[in-house]
C-alpha cells in the first residue's frame, strides 16, 4: 500500500539491519534521516522487526544483516547483503570511502570499493567467533569492564603482554591465567585489543586497502581499536558519529540510489 | 522410491539397518528440499531422481546380481583409478560413499578430528555400517594422492582387509611416468588375478570405448552449460556427474545423452533455468561427492547459476579421452598411463596445467566469476587457491574453505550473495 501519494518526493524508506546482537533501523524521508532505532536482537527478532516496521510506516523497506532472510521468508521484503549495505552506508557518510572495516557481532569484514563505490573485493571470517564483536564483549566482561569503557581502559602503554590465542574460549583462559600471574588489568585489555586488531589486519592484507578507510559498525565506537588499526594500517581511519547504523542506512538508501 | 523393501538385503550386507533408515530419510528430505523444489527442470532429470531414490536400493540389488554371476566389484575413491581396466575384466567400478558427515565419532577412533570431510566421510560410512557399496566390493582401490588418504587407507585396510593402493607420483618427470606406467600394469595384474580373466586387447578396447562414451556424454553436458540462459541448473549437472561414479556406465551414457538432447532443444529455443544474463559461476577445487550439494544450493539460491565444476567430480573426470588406437596390451597400458597422468590434481608439483585449464573454462563457459572451493584440511587445494587467484585475473574470485556441516551455512550464504551482488 502506498502512503506517498500526497507527498511526492518525500518518500519514506526504512533500512533494517538484523545483526546477531542488535537490530538497527534507519528511516529516511527523501534522503534525510528522520529516525534511528536500535533494539537487542533477542530470542524473537521477527516480533521486534514487525514492531519497527509498524512504527515506521515506510513506503519501502529493505532488510540486511545476518537475520535478513527471516524477513524475506515471512514477508515480501527485499534483502541485500550487509556487504552491499555497508558499502552504500559508508559512502553516504564518507563520500570518498574506498575501504570499510566492520567488526560485527559474529563476523569481521574488510570491504574494498572502487572509485564509484561499487564493491571490488571483500574478506570475511568463517564460522569461528575469533576476534569478532562477541569476542570483544566476552573479554570486556572477563576483565570487569563495561563494553563502553573497555576501549578507554589502557591509558598508559605498559609492558607488552601477548594473547596468542584468537579462539574466544582459549583466549578467555589465557586472560584468567594472566590475572592469576598478577598482570595489570589495563595491560591485559590492551593485549586483547591488539589481538583483535591483528585479526582484522591479517584480513585487510588480502584486499587492497585504499583511503579513505572507514571503521563502521558498533565496535568502531571503541577508540582504542581505531587507534591500533590506524597504527597497523599506517593510514587515517574515519569513524562516523553513529557507526552502528551504517548497514541500516545503506539498506534504506538502496531503493533510492539503486 | 519404488516402494520395495530392501531391509533383508541391507541386513545381509551387514549394514546398521536402523541408522541406515535414518540416513535415507535425511537424504530424501534434503533431496526434496534442494532438488525437487527447483523450477523448470529438464524432464530427463526424472531418471536421475529415480537413481538417487534407489541409490542404496535397486542399484545395490543389481550389483549383488552381478556378483552372483561371478563378476567382481571394485570400489574407488579417485579419478586416477583406470576404470577401463576393471571393465576389461568384466568388473563393475563404483565410487564409494564419502560425501556426507556420517559416523565421525567412529572415524575419529582411527583418524584425527582435523581431517578433511571426504576422508572422514569414507571412514565414517564404512565404520558405521551405512555404505552398502563398500560391503559389496571385492577390492577397494586407494591411491597416494594426499597424505590424509594415504594414511587413512592403512586403517581402512585393517578394517576391511581388501584395500589395494596405487602409487601416484608427486611429479610428472620421465621417471615418474615410468613409475606410473608400472603401477598401471601392476593394477592390471591385480585385476586379472582378482577376476581370473585375462586382459586382452579386445577386452581393453571394449572397456575403453564404454568409458570414453561416458566421458563424451559428460563433455557434451559440460558444453551445453556454456549457453546463456543456462539450460540446466548447476545442481542438476553436478548430480549427473556424481551419479556417473556409481551407475551402470552404458545406461548412464544413454540417459545422459537423452538429457543432452533435451538441453539442445532448450538451447535452440533460447530457454533455460535462469534468466538470460544471470550471473554465471565456475566452481573450482575439491571434489563434491554425493550428497554434497551445499555450495551449489547456496549459489543457486542466491540468483546465480553454477555453470561448471573444475573438479574431480566434473571436468577432471571427463575432460580427456583415452586414445583407443592401440594394438597390444602393452600399448593399451601405455595409453592408459598417459591419459591418467594428464589429470591436473593439486597433489602434483608443479601443477601449472590446472591454471591454464581454469582460464580455458572461464572463457568457454562464459563464467562471470570463480568460487574456489576447498574442503577444510584439503591442503593441496587450499594451497592452490592462492595460485588460482593470482593467475586467473579475468573475472572476480572468491575463496571458500568449508566442510559438510551446516554450521557455516549463514556465513557462506552472506559471502556468496555478496559475491553475486558484485557480479550483477
Amino acid at each position: 500500500m502506498s502512503r506517498c501519494s500526497d507527498k511526492i518526493g518525500r518518500v519514506k524508506s526504512l533500512g533494517i539491519d538484523i545483526g546477531s546482537r542488535f537490530i538497527k533501523a534507519v528511516l529516511l524521508e527523501g534522503k534525510e534521516v528522520i529516525d534511528i532505532r536500535q533494539v537487542e536482537t533477542s530470542f524473537d527478532p521477527l516480533e521486534r522487526c514487525k514492531r519497527l516496521l509498524e512504527e515506521a510506516a515506510a513506503d519501502s523497506v529493505v532488510a540486511t544483516g545476518y537475520g535478513r532472510h527471516l524477513l524475506e521468508v515471512h514477508t515480501d521484503i527485499k534483502t541485500i547483503t550487509e556487504i552491499k549495505a555497508f558499502a552504500k552506508g559508508a559512502r553516504a557518510m564518507f563520500p570518498l570511502c574506498r575501504t570499510i572495516i566492520d567488526v560485527g557481532g559474529q563476523d569481521i569484514k574488510v570491504i574494498s570499493l572502487d572509485e564509484s563505490g561499487k564493491v571490488k573485493k571483500f574478506e570475511m571470517n568463517d564460522k569461528c567467533a575469533a576476534g569478532t564483536g562477541k569476542f570483544v564483549e566476552i573479554m570486556a566482561r572477563a576483565l570487569g569492564y563495561s563494553i563502553e569503557d573497555f576501549g578507554l581502559a589502557p591509558l598508559k602503554i605498559g609492558p607488552e603482554l601477548q594473547i596468542s590465542s584468537m579462539c574466544t574460549v582459549f583466549a578467555e583462559s589465557e586472560v584468567i591465567s594472566l590475572i592469576a600471574r598478577g598482570a595489570e588489568r589495563e595491560d591485559i585489555a590492551l593485549a586483547l585489543h591488539r589481538s583483535v586488531t591483528n585479526r582484522v589486519l591479517s584480513m585487510a592484507r588480502r584486499v587492497p586497502v585504499e583511503e579513505d578507510v572507514v571503521f563502521a559498525g558498533g565496535c568502531a565506537r571503541n577508540g582504542l581499536l581505531k587507534k591500533l588499526l590506524e597504527a597497523g594500517l599506517g593510514k587515517k581511519v574515519s569513524v562516523a558519529e553513529r557507526p552502528e547504523i551504517t548497514g541500516a542506512l545503506g539498506a534504506a538508501l538502496y531503493p533510492i540510489t539503486g | 522410491m519404488n516402494g520395495k523393501d530392501y531391509t533383508k538385503m541391507w541386513e545381509g550386507l551387514g549394514l546398521n539397518v536402523e541408522n541406515h533408515a535414518g540416513l535415507l530419510s535425511v537424504l530424501s528430505g534434503a533431496y526434496k528440499d534442494i532438488y525437487l523444489s527447483q523450477k523448470n527442470r529438464p524432464r530427463a532429470m526424472e531418471y536421475f531422481d529415480f537413481v538417487v531414490s534407489e541409490v542404496h536400493g535397486l542399484r545395490i540389488e543389481e550389483i549383488i546380481d552381478v556378483k552372483e554371476a561371478g563378476r567382481k566389484v571394485v570400489g574407488t575413491f579417485c579419478v586416477y583409478v583406470p576404470e577401463e581396466i576393471v571393465l576389461a575384466a568384466d568388473g563393475v567400478c563404483i565410487g564409494l560413499c564419502a560425501g556426507a558427515e556420517v559416523g565421525s565419532e567412529e572415524a575419529e577412533k582411527f583418524i584425527p578430528r582435523n581431517t578433511c570431510a571426504l576422508i572422514k566421510g569414507f571412514m565414517g560410512f564404512k565404520l558405521s555400517g551405512l555404505c552398502p557399496y563398500v560391503e559389496t566390493t571385492d577390492l577397494i582401490v586407494g591411491e597416494t594422492t594426499c597424505d590424509g588418504k594415504k594414511k587413512a587407507y592403512e586403517s581402512l585396510n585393517e578394517i576391511t582387509q581388501k584395500v589395494y593402493v596405487m602409487e601416484i607420483p608427486n611429479m610428472k618427470t620421465d621417471e615418474d611416468k615410468k613409475l606410473w606406467l608400472s603401477e598401471v600394469k601392476k593394477f592390471g595384474d591385480k585385476i586379472e588375478a582378482l577376476s581370473g580373466k585375462k586382459l586382452t586387447v579386445d577386452a581393453l578396447k571394449k572397456g575403453a570405448s564404454i568409458v570414453n562414451e561416458k566421458r563424451k556424454a559428460l563433455q557434451r553436458l559440460s558444453r551445453l552449460r556454456a549457453s546463456d540462459p543456462a539450460p540446466i541448473s548447476g545442481l542438476d549437472a553436478l548430480l549427473v556427474n556424481q551419479v556417473s561414479f556409481y551407475d551402470d556406465p552404458l545406461r548412464f551414457t544413454a540417459m545422459t545423452n537423452k538429457l543432452c538432447d533435451e538441453l539442445s532443444e532448450r538451447v535452440a529455443e533460447g530457454t533455460g533455468v535462469a534468466d538470460k544474463g544471470a550471473p554465471r559461476i565456475l566452481i573450482s577445487g575439491s571434489p563434491m561427492a554425493i550428497p554434497n550439494w551445499k555450495l551449489h544450493a547456496i549459489i543457486e539460491g542466491s540468483g546465480a547459476v553454477a555453470v561448471g565444476e573444475e573438479s574431480c567430480i566434473g571436468e577432471r573426470n571427463h575432460r580427456d579421452l583415452l586414445d583407443e588406437n592401440f594394438n597390444s596390451v602393452d600399448e593399451a597400458m601405455e595409453k592408459i598411463a598417459t591419459r591418467y597422468l594428464g589429470i591436473d590434481c593439486a597433489c602434483f608439483t608443479p601443477n601449472t596445467e590446472r591454471l591454464g585449464n581454469i582460464k580455458g573454462l572461464v572463457k568457454s563457459l562464459s563464467a562471470d566469476g570463480i568460487i574456489h572451493y576447498s574442503l577444510q584440511f584439503c591442503t593441496p587445494y587450499m594451497m592452490e587457491a592462492y595460485k588460482v587467484e593470482k593467475a586467473v585475473t579475468e573475472v572476480p574470485f572468491m575463496r571458500i574453505e568449508t566442510d559438510y556441516s551446516m554450521e557455516d551455512f549463514g556465513q557462506l550464504k552472506t559471502r556468496v550473495e555478496a559475491f553475486v551482488e558484485m557480479l550483477g
